[in-house]
Parts: structure tokens; C-alpha cells; sequence
């Protein structure tokens, strides 16, 4: 398994060049040929699964090739238990996706293989060592994300798409020059991502200060942490469902993902420096913002949105305290998250396709109507909502467990926002699912057997890691006590009393 | 190496065969009856002095004409790229409906004309040889860019090129005869040693300034640098389609060329590990970084607001003036290494998007935003594509070409540590980002309207297309070729 990066990377890349050879007319065949794309990333995540060594924090399955040797660039692939799990939860979404956009119908060929493109993309990022590399692919998902929102996506399409495409641009140009910053500061220059963490200690304050803020903002704008949020809900709503769920369920991560695999161990000075401001303060901000503006939707879709901006919170939170169970629990956040989310958008989905609107006031009474539909809903609102036994319990309490130790003022105001999380949720469920039954809606069918399989795996991921998060926690334990080492180590204890 | 007249002559093929083409074309239009095959015989003619510059006899490094024009591989790199411009460009006119019937003789022999030019001021050494090749080149491009004499356009535009032309070029032989009234001498490299001893006693001599200035005017209205740029827009309107691509790639390719010659052997010395120090007391690089940070921003915010695709990739290239200055500043091997790198980039890129528009210009008479209405959903995909893979590499991003050249000119400027030009070209990236995006937006996003026309693509554009194309995508992800061949070409006089 040599090149089981590679091939995990670029299968749904070569997916997408056939689904581009095959012929206009046939639809179906198209949407089958997508899926089958997805499924080795798939098998491959598993076998990923079986064979990856929990035990260390190193990377793993390295591969490592010239690629332009004059300008230092490599070919640099490999995974720690981060970026593992942000793999999986890739290859998992992915055919999920594919079969929640069975039913698009316009330009089928272009919209699967742009997703294809875009999935290519996504594995890219979170298994590039080389941050050269790391800067392609996390710009090559910019253009099939625009035009999957913009060709296929909701009645203010065209405004979102490209919203979503400066913000990120913004992002991804300052996080240009950082990079470049940072290529100059070794001799010999590189981009090697591995190199660039060993010579933590040799960059000097000044540097590390500026290069952090511009490379935060980038990551920032993607997670969103307010102020640089304002992009996500609108393109959360006008894109396409399975859109939604892998903006929603991957893409968001690759923010928290870039802090804590490039800021955190390139710049751990700063790291400590920044991380209460930046990380915690906003993560916790985020978090009644978040849920704030969501108590306050009328549309089922963008009240989601706006949760995930809530629950982005967390992780940020779980990060800055940079104590174990703070950073297990922000990691065990970015998967949950991922599978809690795209769950809610699906769901969201399924009524959007019956009754083409979204106004939580426009139902009522689903739960007699459509009970299996209902039953799915129920797991995900809960899990969202932090109830126990389901997973997303687990990692909201580790990190309000590692926020408690780290600062206490925080861990009140963001354990107290669960009661907002609840509030917005219930009242959903309340006004949505529960009530009279409004009779427009009294003969809508309830899930298909796709809408089943595209959901069944979710919940039952949902609630295996509510019980048993070790199947996940194990994975990058090693990996972030060694990333929380390199940070807090970064100046002695004494410092960092004074920098908290 | 110093050759005189005579021995020069056998390392002169290149401009030869391009004097003596043009003629020649002039020739077989009057007395054969080939009209129609001059298109054909003009890339020929072309591609022979492209070979000849390549594979010719040469020398390492040498003088020609008594130290009037150098022979070196800097000379050699803009030649090959100067004469690919042409081949494209004449390749585009042979398929471009605006200049159909239009006195092709005359056309293909003016443009090959104007080549020869800019292979002069590609390897000028001298005041006066560099003054003769643009006021060559000028002369040439004011009869190209009006050539369709009937259209009002045409003529406006060949009318305003000439009046800032004449303007401009007056501006800068004053310059050039203040440098000579100051040294003596109008050699570019004896020139670098005499002004170091003026410097050197008149620190901040405002003359000095003041000529370098005027100088700069003739070269910076050729790469329509701000604010010597007023002409471009209308000029890049009103030409022919092919013309205006000729003037936006090969004009400022040749510009770049003859501004690195002179800025750097007469007005800073090399320190010899591949940095260079401006001339005591003339703080021209902190000029020019403020000149090519207000070029790339004017260039980007005007093109924000035009409707007309010719006019909005005219402003776009006045801010891919600015970028290459950037690397200009450095006064770095490797912002030399990154000007020559995004020269070919851009020829790709800028090219390929101009060949596009041309194919939507021949087929629905029209230039604007509009024309390309739904573009991707009338049977246009092919074009379609091939347009957005232009333009957001000339927006910058990967895994296009344009990114790696944009990378090159960033990672110039931050070895410097010049932050500010650094973070002034990253916002330009982002608002050049949203007007290609505008085109692209109507192409995909946007439903054609009923009786918007089909855009097919022939043969002869689809190849020329085709090859743009590949260049973009390979050297995109691959462009090993490219960085070592800007690496040799970074040999000339001075350096």
C-alpha cells in the first residue's frame, strides 16, 4: 500500500474524467458511475482504518517524490491520526453525496464531475505534507465549489458563489505570502511541511507573529469565526444539499484542520501567544453568536447553518486550551460535527424535495405524517444538541472538561450556550414535527429507500460514537498529546501564566 | 565578443530574415497570386527566424554592429517569445473575420515589421539603437492598431496611440539626451559606470532624476504602466482583434525586455551574488514599486466596471503590467527569473483568452459581457471551458499556469521582504478574481436568451486553442522547462 494516499486522492479524480467521456443522454449511467468513484476512496478509508498505528503521533504512509526541484517543491504525502480522521470522514460523506444528489437533473455530467473534482481536492488537503502542495489542492477546491453552487444551487446561486469565492480567495492569498514567508526563513528554502516544524524554535518573534495572523485569518474565514463568517450562511443555503453537506461536513474543517496542522506546530510561540484571543474568546463567541442568530431563522436550512457556525465554536474552544482533553474533544468535535451536520442537512433536504420551501412556520405535525423521517430527525436534533449517549455529547464535554481547567469565566459562558443549542433545536422540532398536522402536507411520502441509505450509516455513527468514541479518539490521541507538547512547550510554564 | 558591421551580419539572421520576409510579402501580394496563402507564408517567414534565433550561429555573449544590439540568451529568450506572439497572432488573423479582404500584403508585412522591431529592443545596448526600435515599433503598431480603416474605432484609436506615442517618445529622447549631456556617452553599461561617478558627486541631483524619469516615459507608455496607460483601453478596442492580443503580449514583452536592459546595467551594479544596488542617491526601485502598486490597482478597479470583454482584458493587462513590475523592483536574479517566467505564462494565458473572444467576436459581431451569455449551454462547452481555464489563470489560481507565475513574482518580492507591495498585489489578486470571474459567471451561471447564436469552434482556432491550452495546464502542474529556461536566459550585458 505504497501509494494508498495517492490512489485515495486521485481515483475520484479519474472518476470525474469518465464521467466526463460518458455520453450526455444517459443520466442514470452517469450517477452510477459517480458513485462507483467514491466507493474504492471508501474501501480504501477503511482498510486506512484497520491498519493505521494508533499508537504513535508520527506520520504515516509517507510518500515522498521530486516534483520541482528547482523551485523545492515535493510531492509530500502522508497522514498522522488529524489528518486520518479528517480522511475518513472525506471518503464517507462522498458517496453519501452522491446518492443525496440522485435527483439533479440539470448538466448531470458537469455537477458529478465537479463533485468528483472537488472530492479530489479535499483528500488533497489533509493528505499533503508539502505546503506548496497544501496551497493547490486547498485552492482547487475553490472553482468546482463555484460553479456546484453557482450552476446548481438556489435562486440567489450567483451571489453566494462568488461571496464564497472572494472570502476564501482573501483567505488563500494571505496565506500565500505567509507561506512564502516561511520558505524564506530556512536555508535551504522548503516547503516541506515536516522541516518547516522541526525549525519551530529557530523563527524569530517578530515573524512568527504576522505569519501566524495572516495564516489565522485564512483558516478563519474557512471555519467561519466571526467576523468572517458572513459568506457561510448564505452559501450554505442556496447550494444544493449534498453541497451543503460537504461545505458543512468537510470544508469547514480544513480551518481548524490548517490552525492545528501548520499554526499550531509551525508557530507555537505564537500559537501561545494568540490562543486565548483568537481561539478561545472568539470559539466562544462563535458559539453564542452562533446560536443566537439561529434561534432567530425562519428557514430550516439557514437555522442549521448558523448551528454549524455554533458548533464550529467548539472545536476552536477545544484547541486553544491546548490540555488533552480540550484538543481530543475539539478533534472528536471536527468528525461529529461532520456526521451531526451533514445528517441535519440531509434531513433538510428530504423536506425541501417534497415540499419545495423550508419555513420552519410553514409545517406541522410531520411526526405522524412521516415517522420514519421523523425518527432520523430525532437522532440528529438530539445528537446536535448535545443529549447523552449520542456522539457529539462526548466531544462538547471534553472540551468544556479541558476549557474548565484552562479558564473558567470561558467554560460558564460556553456551557451555558447548550441551553441555546437546545432552545433553537426543540423549538424547531416543536414547530416543524410535533403540533396539529397541517393538512397540506398530510399526504407527503416518507423516505425512499436512497433517502434511507443515504442516511442509515450517519446515524448509526452518530450513536456507536456516542457509546464508544474510543473507534475515533483512539486514532489521533498520540498525535495531539505530541502537537499539545511541541505548544505548550514552546516557552516555559512561568510564560505562560503570565500569557494566559 | 565585438563585432563590426560586416562579421555581425552572420549572427543577424534572425532580423534578416524578418526584414526580408516583410518585403518579400510585399512582393508576392503585387506580382503572385497567392492573397489568400500570405497568412501561411508570414508564419513560415516567422517560424524560420524563430529557428534561426534558436539554432542559428551564436555566441555566448557578444556585441554586434560596434556595440549597437547584444547577442546573448536574455536577447534569445524574448526573440523566441516575441516570435511565437507573431506565429499566434498571425494565426489568429488568418482566421479572424474583422480583417477578412482587408489588404493582407500589407498587414502581414507591417506586422512582421513591428517584430523586427521589437527583436531590436529585446537586445538594444544603446541609446540611440533602443530609441530607433521603438519608435520602430510604435510606428509599425500605429498603422496596425487602425487598420480597419473604415470603423471609427479603428481610427480613434490609431489617432490616440499616435498623439500619446508621439508625446511619449518626444518625453523620452529628451530624457535619453540629458543622460548623454550628463556622461557622454549612450552605451548602457559605460553609461552604468559614468552615472555611478556623476552619482557619487551630485547625490540627489534632481537633472539625474529628472532624466531618468523622462527616459522612463517612452518604456512605460510601451508596457502601458500607470500613468503613461491612458491610451491602452481604446486603443485595445478599437484595434483588430489579433492586433490588440499582439499589443498586450508582445508589446509589453518586449517593453519588459528593453526596461531590464536599460534600468539595469546603466542605473544600478551588480553586487555579484545575484542582487543588484541602485545607483547612489536615485531611489528609482522605491519609484517603481509605488508605480507598479498604483499600475496593478488602477488596472484591476477600472476593469471592475467595463462591459466590453476587449476593454476589460485591456485594463487586465495593465495590471499584469504592475505584477511583472513587481519583479522588476527586486532588483534580484530571482525577480528576473520570475518577470521571464511570467512573460510565458502570460503569452499562454492572455493569448488563449483573446483567441476565444475572437471566436465569439467572428460569430456574434459582438465584444461585450453579454455575448457570452450562457455561453457553456448553446453548444459553446468546448469554448467555454477553454475561456474559464484563461482566465482564472490569469486571475491566479491553481493548478493553472498563471498561479505558478504569480507564485514566482510573490516569492521575489518576499525574499526582499518588501510586505507592502507583497500584501498591495495579494488584495489585487482578489479583485481581479471577481470581473474574470464576471465572464465566466455569464458563461456558466447565466441561461442563454432564445436566438443567442451557437458557437462552434473551427479547426484552425480550435488548434491554436488547443496548444494555449496545453501550455496553461502542463506548465501549471509541471513547469520545470520553463523555470530552467528563464534561469539560462538571465545572461546579458551588465549582469
Amino acid at each position: 500500500m505504497e501509494y494508498l494516499l495517492t490512489l485515495m486522492t486521485f481515483l475520484p479524480l479519474l472518476g470525474a474524467l469518465v464521467v466526463l467521456a460518458l455520453p450526455r443522454d444517459n443520466a442514470n449511467l452517469v450517477r452510477w458511475t459517480a458513485l462507483a468513484s467514491t466507493i474504492p476512496g471508501l474501501l480504501l478509508g477503511v482498510w486506512l482504518f484497520e491498519n493505521f498505528d494508533r499508537s504513535v503521533g508520527t506520520m504515516q504512509f509517507v510518500e515522498r517524490h521530486e516534483w520541482i526541484p528547482a523551485f523545492n517543491v515535493q510531492y509530500l504525502m502522508g497522514v498522522d491520526g488529524l489528518s486520518v480522521s479528517m480522511l475518513l470522514l472525506t471518503v464517507l460523506l462522498s458517496p453519501l453525496c452522491v446518492l443525496a444528489s440522485w435527483n439533479i437533473e440539470k448538466g448531470v455530467k458537469g455537477y458529478f464531475a465537479l463533485f468528483l473534482l472537488l472530492e479530489t481536492g479535499m483528500l488533497g488537503v489533509f493528505a499533503a505534507l508539502d505546503f506548496f502542495l497544501f496551497y493547490i489542492f486547498w485552492e482547487l477546491m475553490l472553482l468546482p465549489m463555484y460553479f456546484l453552487i453557482g450552476i446548481w444551487g438556489g435562486p440567489r446561486r450567483e451571489y453566494a458563489a462568488i461571496k464564497f469565492f472572494l472570502y476564501t480567495l482573501i483567505g488563500s492569498v494571505l496565506m500565500l505570502v505567509a507561506m512564502l514567508a516561511l520558505y524564506f526563513a530556512n536555508t535551504p528554502h522548503t516547503f516541506d511541511l515536516l522541516v518547516l516544524m522541526e525549525r519551530a524554535p529557530t523563527y524569530a518573534r517578530g515573524f512568527q507573529a504576522w505569519a501566524w495572523i495572516a495564516l489565522f485569518i485564512g483558516f478563519a474565514i474557512k471555519i467561519p469565526a466571526f467576523p468572517f463568517h458572513t459568506w457561510l450562511p448564505d452559501a450554505h443555503v442556496e447550494a444544493p444539499t449534498a453541497i451543503s453537506v460537504i461545505l458543512a461536513g468537510v470544508l469547514l474543517k480544513m480551518g481548524t484542520y490548517g490552525i492545528l496542522r501548520i499554526c499550531y506546530p509551525i508557530f507555537p510561540l505564537a500559537t501561545l501567544q494568540y490562543a486565548f484571543w483568537s481561539l478561545a474568546a472568539l470559539g466562544c463567541w462563535n458559539i453564542v453568536y452562533g446560536a443566537l442568530c439561529a434561534m432567530a431563522q425562519k428557514d430550516m436550512k439557514s437555522l442549521v447553518a448558523y448551528s454549524s457556525i455554533s458548533h464550529m465554536g467548539y472545536v476552536m474552544l477545544g484547541m486553544a486550551t491546548l490540555t488533552p482533553q480540550g484538543m481530543n474533544g475539539a478533534v472528536l468535535q471536527m468528525f461529529n460535527h461532520g456526521t451531526v451536520t451533514a445528517m441535519l442537512f440531509l434531513l433538510v433536504g428530504v423536506i425541501y424535495d417534497r415540499a419545495h420551501h423550508r419555513n420552519i412556520d410553514g409545517f406541522g405535525g410531520l411526526a405522524s405524517v412521516m415517522p420514519v423521517y421523523t425518527g432520523f430527525v430525532t437522532i440528529a436534533f438530539f445528537a446536535a444538541l448535545g443529549l447523552p449517549g449520542l456522539s457529539a455529547f462526548i466531544s462538547e464535554v471534553l472540551v468544556l472538561m479541558g476549557t474548565w481547567e484552562y479558564s473558567k469565566p470561558v467554560a460558564i459562558v460556553a456551557a451555558s450556550a447548550v441551553v441555546l443549542t437546545a432552545g433553537y433545536m426543540l423549538w424547531m422540532l416543536q414547530r416543524v414535527w410535533l403540533g396539529p398536522v397541517n393538512e397540506k402536507y398530510a399526504a407527503l411520502p416518507d423516505l425512499s429507500w436512497r433517502e434511507i441509505v443515504t442516511l442509515a450509516p450517519l446515524a448509526v455513527i452518530v450513536v456507536v460514537l456516542g457509546v464508544y468514541p474510543h473507534a475515533v479518539l483512539d486514532l489521533f490521541g498520540p498525535t495531539l498529546v505530541t502537537l499539545g507538547n511541541t505548544v505548550s512547550s514552546a516557552v516555559p510554564a512561568a510564560a505562560q501564566a503570565v500569557l494566559r | 565578443m565585438d563585432l563590426a558591421n560586416v562579421e555581425s551580419l552572420a549572427y543577424h539572421v534572425p532580423e534578416l530574415v524578418l526584414a526580408g520576409g516583410s518585403v518579400a510579402l510585399l512582393l508576392l501580394d503585387l506580382f503572385t497570386p497567392m492573397k489568400a496563402r500570405l497568412g501561411e507564408a508570414a508564419m513560415l517567414i516567422v517560424a524560420v527566424a524563430v529557428f534561426a534565433a534558436g539554432y542559428g550561429p551564436g555566441v555566448e555573449q557578444g556585441y554586434l554592429f560596434n556595440r549597437m544590439v547584444a547577442l546573448d540568451s536574455f536577447a534569445t529568450f524574448f526573440k523566441f517569445l516575441l516570435g511565437f506572439s507573431a506565429l499566434a497572432t498571425i494565426w489568429m488573423s488568418t482566421g479572424s473575420r474583422e480583417l477578412d479582404g482587408e489588404h493582407p500584403g500589407e498587414y502581414y508585412s507591417i506586422l512582421l515589421a513591428g517584430t523586427l522591431g521589437m527583436f531590436y529592443m529585446a537586445s538594444a545596448t544603446n541609446l540611440l539603437m533602443a530609441y530607433l526600435a521603438l519608435e520602430f515599433v510604435s510606428l509599425t503598431s500605429y498603422v496596425l492598431a487602425g487598420f480597419l480603416r473604415h470603423r471609427a474605432r479603428g481610427a480613434e484609436a490609431a489617432l490616440k496611440y499616435l498623439i500619446y506615442g508621439g508625446v511619449a517618445s518626444g518625453a523620452m529622447l529628451y530624457g535619453f539626451s540629458l543622460l548623454y549631456a550628463l556622461t557622454g556617452t549612450l552605451d548602457f553599461v559605460e553609461l552604468g559606470h559614468k552615472l555611478a561617478a556623476v552619482a557619487a558627486v551630485h547625490a540627489n541631483a534632481p537633472i539625474l532624476f529628472i532624466a531618468v524619469a523622462l527616459s522612463l516615459a517612452g518604456i512605460g507608455y510601451k508596457i502601458a504602466m500607470v500613468p503613461f496607460h491612458q491610451w491602452s483601453p481604446d486603443v485595445y478596442e478599437g484595434a483588430p482583434l489579433p492586433i490588440t492580443a499582439y499589443l498586450a503580449v508582445a508589446s509589453k514583452a518586449a517593453g519588459m525586455a528593453l526596461l531590464i536592459r536599460f534600468f539595469y546595467p546603466a542605473l544600478s551594479s551588480a553586487a555579484g551574488d545575484g542582487t543588484w544596488t541602485a545607483l547612489h542617491g536615485l531611489p528609482w526601485p522605491a519609484l517603481m514599486s509605488v508605480v507598479a502598486m498604483v499600475t496593478m490597482t488602477v488596472g484591476n478597479l477600472t476593469a471592475l466596471r467595463q462591459q466590453n470583454v476587449k476593454r476589460l482584458l485591456a485594463y487586465s493587462s495593465i495590471a499584469h503590467a504592475g505584477y511583472m513590475l513587481m519583479g522588476f523592483v527586486v532588483l534580484s536574479d530571482s525577480g528576473l527569473r520570475a518577470i521571464l517566467f511570467y512573460t510565458v505564462v502570460y503569452y499562454l494565458m492572455n493569448l488563449g483568452a483573446f483567441a476565444v473572444l475572437m471566436l465569439v467576436v467572428n460569430q456574434t459581431g459582438r465584444e461585450d459581457i453579454e455575448a457570452f451569455r450562457g455561453l457553456a449551454w448553446r453548444g459553446g462547452a468546448p469554448a467555454a471551458i477553454a475561456m474559464l481555464i484563461f482566465l482564472f489563470s490569469l486571475a491566479g489560481l491553481p493548478p493553472f499556469a498563471g498561479f505558478i507565475g504569480k507564485a514566482y513574482l510573490f516569492a521575489a518580492v518576499v525574499e526582499q521582504k518588501m510586505w507592502l507591495l507583497a500584501f498591495v498585489a495579494a488584495a489585487n489578486s482578489v479583485v481581479a478574481l471577481y470581473y474574470y470571474a464576471r465572464v465566466v459567471r455569464s458563461m456558466f451561471l447565466d441561461q442563454p436568451l432564445a436566438g443567442d447564436p451557437e458557437i462552434a469552434v473551427d479547426t484552425s482556432n480550435g488548434v491554436l486553442i488547443g496548444m494555449l491550452l496545453a501550455g496553461t495546464l502542463v506548465f501549471g502542474l509541471w513547469w520545470t522547462p520553463v523555470v530552467n529556461f528563464a534561469d539560462r536566459s538571465l545572461v546579458f550585458f551588465g549582469n
